[in-house]
């Protein structure tokens, strides 16, 4: 089990590595962070100058060892445009896109399950087959077009719930709050349920595919034929079969989620990390870009090795090819 | 049960602060947000925008653009020529409750030129400065230098004493990763007070009750919220979550105006959109340069529809220019603002006169996140210049991408908005543009053209002290210019804003900067 779990890490290390080479590759697409800092009266001298001072004159070698060696020691230096530490201005973001992650995938549970249930039931009704026509436009609706739409139809016509922001939150610690204010709570509505859209329609189709094949297995039949209720069979016996896979998908999407919140975040002037993502692409600032990047990838990483080493842990096969290559001889 | 503590504790004091809630509240949605509470940290005219409603400068521009005192109360040049001697205004103080003094004017101008300041070319002619006693300050300059109160509407005073306890005399320092206490924080002596700042959020201001000027607005509070989509801005507005904006998006003016709860401020911006030539000896796919001969920039021009690019393109709303500069600004005048006959065939006969080949290719670089409408227009002039047989390779990108091919000279053909900010004097496209490319000058020349004759005219009104002979000077420039065809100038674009029916006074200025201290908002019940 140790020599697994060392291979893994070194696996998840080195993808680290190679995300901030790519992030570091891209950058140099992105432009000159110092024609964005300086004003139009700035003289040439002046814009060399700077260039010199930010290291950004050295080999890109030079500069990728640097970065690294700083980011293992947690540090990404501070942003060009908001002049403050990088993590410092993350860790501010960070509460608010994973609460909003968070709500998000609470509704994609709460409404996806159901669904699924009630499609694989009646898989021959004609409600299922609306629920299963809604799914496709749900998957194939841009999460920014949902974005405006909702915020046209209860902002702007009905006037229910806010358009933009995050509404009045409260300080726990570091952590900022949107949830324990009632503003903070409509402030929310939106914005979730635009970024669950498409994890409902994704959660509903796999509890829907589990439950068809489940609903099939011996012990529901003789449930039934020993006159179990039908609802009970169908919402305590055969559902708690199905979760397991939903809780695995539910628990990879988190990472996806919140690399996706950047649309729903744009849309919503949401002020989580995506949108501080965002403006540093368009101001180029590189220290912001490398360190969000960084962390969106040990985010998936981190659950990716979770759940390879979980999976390892229950399943002794996984753990490494001699034991693997034993069990098959047994 | 200590979190618990805490969180009740919090919420009531968010429930005390909602019930304080001021009157008369101008909420504004931005299309981005400030850097940072510093003006000194950034080269971004938009956060000094916003922070000069905290901070203000020795003069500034009153309604109609005109720079009256501010801080300063009155100044006088010394006989040297190149010291400038100004008297304080007496009885400022900071919001902090600090009296302002000549020590705080030396501080500020130290710090906005040290070496590390992103802003320093916002004083290009600044040497040092001293307190001669509580009240006066001299500044001395590099030479004569006509322009200094131009540049001093955009340098914010702060306080010494405040910069000193908070160890923020010197900028912020990206290059040795520092922070500093006034990115977070903020001391002016302006009509408003920085209350609260969220990045990306909220930043809000209340009104400074101790302000030395007497206060033309009535509003008690200003709430700056970032929204950067613009339909998210529009929904704000039609639903009256903000009541102002500084950018109301171009393709949704219709639909604005047709609400009943809001207005359209539509009005033509200072800034000159024009079209810049290579004077390389080759062009970037390395054929021989021919716009380096005058007959055939002059086809390029004569080729441009101006007024169909200003019906179709610009809806109508911007306005064909044929100077340099704008109306506004000193220095224009009527007679070079005219624009030549559109007239495609004698344009054709002017390439073919001067040999330039048919098909000839060469680099188009336009911005995707630049000028109003940029895209746009730089296919439509690129389809223009198609059909009298050249071919026009367009290459469109965001700013950040196109800057340094255009600063490095590897593109040919560029568009270059200048608005004269923040200077507003003819003299800033002068020297920043069209003179040579030599030391402090021809910043933006990036075509790298050289005319001896302009240079000179330029130095010597840089050096003029009198007015009137100065502007003289600058107009002969701005000739020279004109007769050259240096730049293509295209138009003025269109700027718009818009306020919902709570605010009932919002003077829009040609500069595109929203001044909050000349705004009223109708008190509700």
């Amino acid at each position: 089990m140790l020599a697994f779990l060392i291979k893994r890490t070194a696996n998840a290390v080195f993808v680290m590595l190679a995300v901030a080479l790519l992030a570091f590759v891209i950058f140099r697409f992105f432009g000159d962070p110092v024609e964005m800092m300086v004003n139009e009266q700035a003289t040439q001298s002046d814009r060399a100058e700077l260039r010199e001072r930010l290291g950004l004159n050295d080999s890109f070698a030079t500069q990728y060892g640097r970065f690294v060696v700083n980011a293992v020691q947690g540090d990404f230096g501070i942003s060009y445009r908001n002049q403050q530490d990088v993590m410092v201005l993350i860790g501010e973001r960070f509460p608010a896109t994973f609460e909003l992650v968070l709500v998000a995938t609470v509704i994609s549970l709460v409404v996806g399950i159901p669904l699924g249930v009630i499609t694989a039931v009646h898989h021959k009704s004609r409600l299922a087959n609306l629920l299963q026509l809604g799914s496709i436009i749900g998957v194939s609706l841009p999460s920014f077009v949902v974005g405006i739409l909702l915020i046209l139809a209860f902002s702007v016509s009905l006037g229910w719930l806010p358009a933009f922001g995050r509404g009045e939150t409260v300080d726990i610690g570091w952590w900022s709050t949107g949830l324990l204010t009632p503003s903070g709570r409509a402030a929310l509505v939106l914005p979730a349920i635009s970024l669950s859209t498409f994890q409902i329609t994704l959660v509903m189709r796999l509890v829907r595919a589990e439950m068809l094949e489940t609903l099939r297995a011996d012990y529901v039949k003789f449930a039934r034929a020993r006159g179990v209720p039908r609802g009970r069979i169908n919402w305590v016996h055969a559902l708690r079969n199905c979760l397991m896979p939903v809780i695995t998908l539910t628990g990879m999407q988190i990472g996806n989620l919140i690399a996706f919140a950047l649309v729903t975040e744009t849309v919503f002037q949401w002020p989580g990390m995506g949108l501080l993502f965002i403006q540093a692409v368009t101001f180029v600032d590189i220290p912001v870009m490398a360190a969000y990047l960084l962390l969106v990838s040990f985010i998936f990483v981190a659950l990716n090795t979770l759940v390879d080493v979980t999976y390892a842990w229950v399943d002794p096969r996984l753990r490494d090819d001699s034991v693997k290559a034993g069990g098959a001889n047994g | 049960m200590t979190i618990r503590h805490l969180l009740l504790a919090s919420v009531a004091v968010a429930g005390l602060a909602g019930g304080a809630e001021a009157q008369n509240v101008l909420k504004w949605g931005a299309n981005r947000d400030i850097g940072s509470l510093d003006p000194y940290s950034y080269g971004d005219s938009f956060t000094i925008n916003v922070l000069n409603h905290v901070y203000e400068g020795l003069v500034r521009y009153n309604a109609d653009l005109e720079i009256e005192p501010a801080l300063a109360e009155s100044w006088e040049i010394l006989e040297d020529q190149v010291t400038w001697r100004f008297i304080l205004r007496e009885g400022v103080t900071f919001h902090n409750g600090n009296p302002f003094t000549a020590k705080d004017v030396v501080a500020s101008l130290e710090r906005v030129s040290h070496e590390t300041s992103p802003l320093k070319g916002n004083l290009p002619a600044y040497v040092s400065s001293e307190a001669v006693d509580e009240r006066t300050v001299d500044i001395t300059l590099n030479g004569t230098y006509p322009l200094l109160l131009n540049d001093l509407t955009n340098i914010h005073i702060f306080d010494q004493e405040w910069m000193e306890e908070n160890d923020s005399l010197l900028p912020t320092d990206i290059g040795a990763g520092t922070e500093g206490y006034a990115t977070y924080n903020a001391n002016g002596t302006g009509p408003f007070i920085v209350e609260s700042r969220q990045p990306d959020a909220k930043t809000t201001f209340v009104v400074n009750p101790d302000w030395w000027d007497e206060p033309q607005h009535n509003l008690d509070r200003i709430e700056l919220t970032p929204v950067s989509s613009a339909a998210t801005r529009v929904a704000a507005l039609l639903s009256g979550e903000i009541n102002f904006t500084n950018d109301a998006p171009v393709q949704d003016l219709p639909r604005l105006a047709a609400a009943p709860n809001v207005e359209v401020l539509e009005g033509v911006d200072l800034r000159t959109v024009m079209i810049g030539f290579p004077f390389r000896d080759t062009l970037s796919t390395g054929e021989p340069n021919p716009f380096k001969d005058k007959a055939v920039r002059e086809a390029l021009y004569k080729a441009i529809d101006l007024e169909l690019i200003h019906e179709k393109v610009m809806r109508g709303k911007s306005r064909v220019a044929g100077a340099t500069v704008a109306p506004p600004i000193p220095g224009y005048a009527e007679e070079l603002d005219t624009v030549p006959e559109f007239d495609p065939e004698a344009a054709r006969t002017l390439l073919e006169e001067a040999g330039v080949p048919e098909g000839l290719e060469f680099e188009f670089n336009c911005l995707s996140d630049g000028l109003v409408n940029e895209e746009q227009f730089c296919q439509a002039i690129a389809a223009m210049w198609s059909r009298i047989g050249l071919a026009p390779q367009l290459d469109v990108a965001p700013r950040a991408v196109q800057t340094p091919k255009r600063t490095g000279g590897t593109t040919d053909v560029y568009t270059l908005g200048w608005a004269t900010l923040p200077m507003l004097d003819a003299y800033s496209p002068l020297l920043q543009i069209f003179h040579s490319k030599e030391g402090n000058s021809g910043v933006f020349n990036w075509g790298g053209w050289s005319f001896p004759e302009l240079d000179a005219l330029i130095q010597e009104a840089g050096q003029e002290l009198d007015t009137e002979t100065r502007l003289a000077l600058e107009t002969e420039a701005l000739g020279i210019v004109k007769e050259e065809i240096i730049m293509i100038p295209l138009h003025q674009q269109p700027m718009a804003w818009a306020v919902t029916d709570e605010v009932t006074e919002m003077p829009l200025f040609p500069d595109n900067k929203p001044r909050l201290w000349f705004a009223r908002v109708g008190s509700e019940g």
